[in-house]
């Protein structure tokens, strides 16, 4: 058995690792598509000043890449590091959309890049506008396959257990590719990219405005950032994540758990706004709630009940007295006793087995469970209600003042008159909150599906390779070192560049080129 | 259409392979270039062109590694699982110097001081040397196996530590992975440059190349001696894949089978001999351009030589020889090697098309001039 210490630091270090990773994904995603309709702009107008925009929002956008590129690589040696007994047990399907991402779209992605910063001179303005499509699209494919890959984590569609091979295998690639969890998910996540790099966009641009420099320049980027982003974010909210909530039992209970919806309800459900969620007595303390409100986002209907936590734990009791059966079986059939009967009695029950595998927290032979230990195992089955139920507050609320920030953002570029101080520096100062978000969605996301890595299949804490705790106490201090040496020289250079603006590309047409300043 | 098992676990095999060296030559020289750039360039003008000469290709060579990965993740998710968990502080080490890499190129010009460009430059070297090095170290604990065993779950126990994959032979396999990627570095930097810079590349090119195939021959006489691995029981080529069915044995120069029974193998290790020294003579006469198509044959033909004497060994275990990951007991399954298979077939030759046209586009040399005339948009 692993110990306790070693899955906690497994477990941190993926933490850290990929929600530094998130930091730089969502602005990839996003501005590469700005750039794109940039240069298209660009193109149909056959104005220079869109391709020095293009250009200059390029240069942003190569020095957030490099570091998504450099922390991506993490993720995908991470697997096999420290997630040895996750990586064989569902290889088999989890792999697949990792490999066929690598294939499709990050080839394309990475091997587009270089011309994109390298190919203006070399290239007809018609085929660099498509090698910066092919960014865009390749980002955003990219993004794609590892939601396949996440949302198969949060439903497990399309596979089936193999006691021979004692891991999970492909059934259906179309239940794995069609899921509808990861189609909710990749809409989801991909808005909230092109959020982010709108608000990124903007906020920078506002930021010439209010300084009076470059007007032409950042207008038109806040003008298009602007417009993409009030689409972006609605989409975001409109489409929210939880629409896929409603498929598996694991992704019923992350609702449940995010709403500390304790009991189920007559539908529709009422939405808590606040209160203080107490799991012990499963209550929430001084609630404030709006009637109907859950229901109606939750299930999109009045009439489908939304599963409270106490139902669910029933159920999960139920379900883990027939993984204990499961595993029972599994050792006799793994011990070489094979008939048709041990294993159609197998085939019966092994969709439990997973539940089963929870009681391994607790006996290492499962079979032997006391009633105290299927308690305690029960009790472990949700996750934690309190982290979740604030952190998916601060996520929701953030969408929210994005979306008030794009429509006076928007209403300010048509408008001229309303182009007033305040609304350039609400859309300055408010360039934190889409990170807030992605980062908080991101956690809710993963904290949510606790105590699963595979909801309903493979526990987390069964997932860890085997390495000591000092094994990842160093490598965990060697990335939270180097990562924040990292994130300080990609900082200082970003505000370096976005301080010089479009000076920056040296094309004698901006500010501090126009004796506004020196230019380095 | 549906392959039968046993032949997609052989064409999965020869597909890793393939990632494999498609990262080898082409992200190989990068590599090799990456260690180059602190001696070939002497000031920060002519490491400019040494880097330019790379820089809007190697974030795409790259992926050759990284979805090599992604498919050894996905068609042989336990040697994944063995490989990357076993040799936990190589890989963390590999991908630590790799970070640097990314940065180095994106950030080093952005700022004219020269302390910030010239430390750029070491952290370039480091992300260069680290990962050829290693690279070979990896195959090198192949060869030797790694100590490692499968529970009845199928859990990876490590019984190793970091020194062990630090062992004599390992390191001789890293010697020859980090001249291999040096000496195809250096025939790439003589195409894409000229001057000094050129004539320097040519001068490390000819001793990499005699260095390369000096230690190669090296690791060729030591496998007479080093313990090889073999099944002793039945194969099941379709059998599911678990690894704990078979019975292996451990004896001295049982690498050296498959070239016993198919003596045309012996082809593979010639060839590297044979273009290598084509290469060395190429480069000399300067016509790198040639040079450069013999310098990747030898580069296939070192890595295809360890994988025809391993076959069909994945990762052999030093410690539960039983527990060894072969070809035919450690793939996915026959549904998702068929699939993968058919996306590889569609992508990989798509891949190969649109990355010519890109090295097509950029083609010619990388000169000062051309440095300074784009000062603020090259790298």
């Amino acid at each position: 058995m692993i110990s306790e210490g070693v899955i906690e630091l497994s477990r941190w270090q993926f933490a850290v690792t990929s929600l530094y990773h998130f930091l730089f994904v969502p602005l990839t995603i996003g501005l590469s598509f700005i750039l794109a309709i940039m240069e298209s702009t660009y193109l149909m107008t056959g104005r220079e000043i869109y391709k020095d925009m293009t250009q200059f929002w390029g240069k942003l956008f190569g020095i957030n890449f490099a570091l998504g590129v450099t922390t991506g690589l993490t993720m995908e040696f991470q697997f096999g590091m420290n997630w040895s007994y996750f990586s064989h047990y569902v290889g088999d399907v989890f792999g697949a959309p990792l490999a066929i991402e690598g294939l499709m779209a990050f080839f394309m992605e990475s091997t587009f890049v270089g011309l994109f910063f390298f190919g203006w001179d070399k290239l007809t303005k018609g085929q660099h506008l498509v090698v910066t499509w092919l960014v865009a699209l390749g980002s955003n494919f990219s993004a794609l396959w590892i939601l396949v890959a996440n949302g198969w984590m949060q439903n497990p569609v399309g596979a089936e257990f193999n006691f021979e091979t004692m891991r999970m295998e492909v059934s259906s690639f179309e239940a794995l590719i069609f899921n509808p969890a990861a189609q909710v998910k990749f809409v989801h996540t991909v808005a909230a990219g092109y959020t982010t790099a709108s608000a990124f966009v903007l906020g920078i641009s506002a930021y010439y405005m209010l300084k009076g420099r470059d007007a032409a320049f950042s207008q038109r980027s806040f003008t298009i950032a602007a417009g993409f982003g009030l689409a972006a974010v609605l989409s975001v909210i409109v489409l929210g994540d939880e629409s896929g909530y409603t498929d598996g039992e694991v992704q019923k209970a992350k609702l449940a758990a995010i709403e500390a919806e304790w009991h189920t309800e007559e539908p529709p459900a009422a939405f808590t706004l606040v209160g203080l969620p107490d799991q012990e007595a499963m209550v929430t303390h001084h609630a404030i709630k709006i009637p109907w409100v859950l229901g109606l986002i939750g299930t999109r209907s009045i009439d489908t009940p939304i599963i409270g936590l106490s139902e669910i734990l029933e159920n999960n009791r139920v379900h883990i007295r027939n993984g204990m059966k499961a595993y029972g079986l599994l050792q006799e059939l793994r011990s070489g006793k094979r008939d048709d009967e041990l294993i159609e009695a197998f085939e019966k029950v092994k969709k439990d087995l997973g539940y089963g595998l929870l009681l391994k927290r607790y006996t290492e032979n499962v079979v032997d469970a006391t009633e105290e230990q299927i308690e305690l195992a029960v009790k472990y089955s949700i996750p934690r209600v309190a982290p979740l139920f604030w952190t998916f507050r601060v996520m929701v609320a953030s969408g929210f003042i994005m979306l008030i920030v794009f429509v006076v953002a928007v209403i300010a570029s048509s408008i001229r008159k309303c182009r007033s101080e305040w609304v350039l520096k609400i859309s300055l100062y408010s360039m934190p909150f889409p990170w807030i978000a992605c980062e908080t969605g991101w956690f809710v996301a993963e904290f949510g599906r606790q105590p699963w890595t595979i909801a309903e299949v493979l526990p987390t804490f069964l997932s860890a390779s085997t390495l000591t705790e000092w094994d990842i106490i160093l490598s965990l201090s060697g990335y939270i070192a180097l990562y924040t040496v990292f994130l300080f020289i990609e900082m200082f250079l970003m505000m370096k560049y976005i301080k010089l603006g479009p000076s920056s590309l040296h094309k004698n047409r901006y500010h501090f080129e126009l004796g506004g300043g020196d230019v380095s | 259409m549906i392959f039968d098992y046993e032949t997609l676990r052989v064409i999965w095999w020869a597909l890793l392979g393939a990632l494999l060296i498609g990262f080898a030559v082409t992200g190989g020289f990068d590599l090799g270039v990456g260690v180059l750039l602190p001696f070939v360039g002497k000031n920060d003008d002519e490491r400019r062109v040494i880097l330019n000469a790379i820089g809007p290709t190697w974030e795409g060579n790259q992926v050759w590694f990284v979805t090599a990965g992604g498919a050894l993740f996905a068609a042989w998710p336990m040697a994944y699982a063995v490989s990357f968990s076993g040799m936990y502080f190589a890989l963390l080490l590999t991908l630590f110097a790799m970070f640097l890499r990314p940065l180095g190129f994106d950030y080093r010009s952005k700022l004219p001081s020269q302390k910030w460009r010239y430390n750029w430059d070491k952290a370039l070297f480091v992300g260069g040397f680290i990962p050829a090095l290693i690279f070979g170290v990896a195959f090198g604990n192949l060869l030797t196996g790694i100590p490692f065993q499968l529970e009845n779950d199928l859990r990876i126990v490590y019984l190793g530590g970091f020194l062990d994959l630090l062992n004599p032979f390992a390191l001789l396999s890293g010697m020859v992975s980090l001249s291999l990627f040096i000496m195809h570095g250096a025939v790439f930097l003589q195409i894409k440059t000229e001057g000094k810079v050129n004539q320097r590349a040519k001068k490390v090119g000819f001793i990499a190349i005699f260095l390369t195939l000096f230690l190669f021959a090296l690791a060729g006489c030591w496998i007479y001696i080093l313990d090889g691995y073999h099944i002793t029981s039945e194969i099941f080529p379709n059998g599911p894949s678990n690894p704990l069915t078979k019975f292996v044995k451990r004896g001295p120069g049982l690498w050296l089978d498959n070239y016993g029974h198919f003596p045309e193998l012996w082809v593979v290790p010639a060839a590297a001999f044979i273009s290598g020294f084509i290469a060395m003579v190429l480069s000399r006469i300067n016509r790198p351009g040639t040079a450069f198509i013999f310098s990747s044959i030898t580069v296939t033909a070192v890595i295809l030589t360890a994988g025809c004497s391993m076959f069909p060994f994945l990762i052999p275990s030093s410690i539960s020889l039983n527990s060894s990951l072969t070809v035919w007991d450690s793939s996915s399954s026959q549904g998702t090697l068929n699939v993968l298979f058919w996306v590889t077939v569609i992508f990989i030759p798509l891949i190969v098309v649109y990355t010519s046209w890109v090295f097509h586009v950029l083609r010619g040399k990388i000169t000062v001039e051309h440095i300074k005339k784009n000062n603020h948009t090259a790298y």
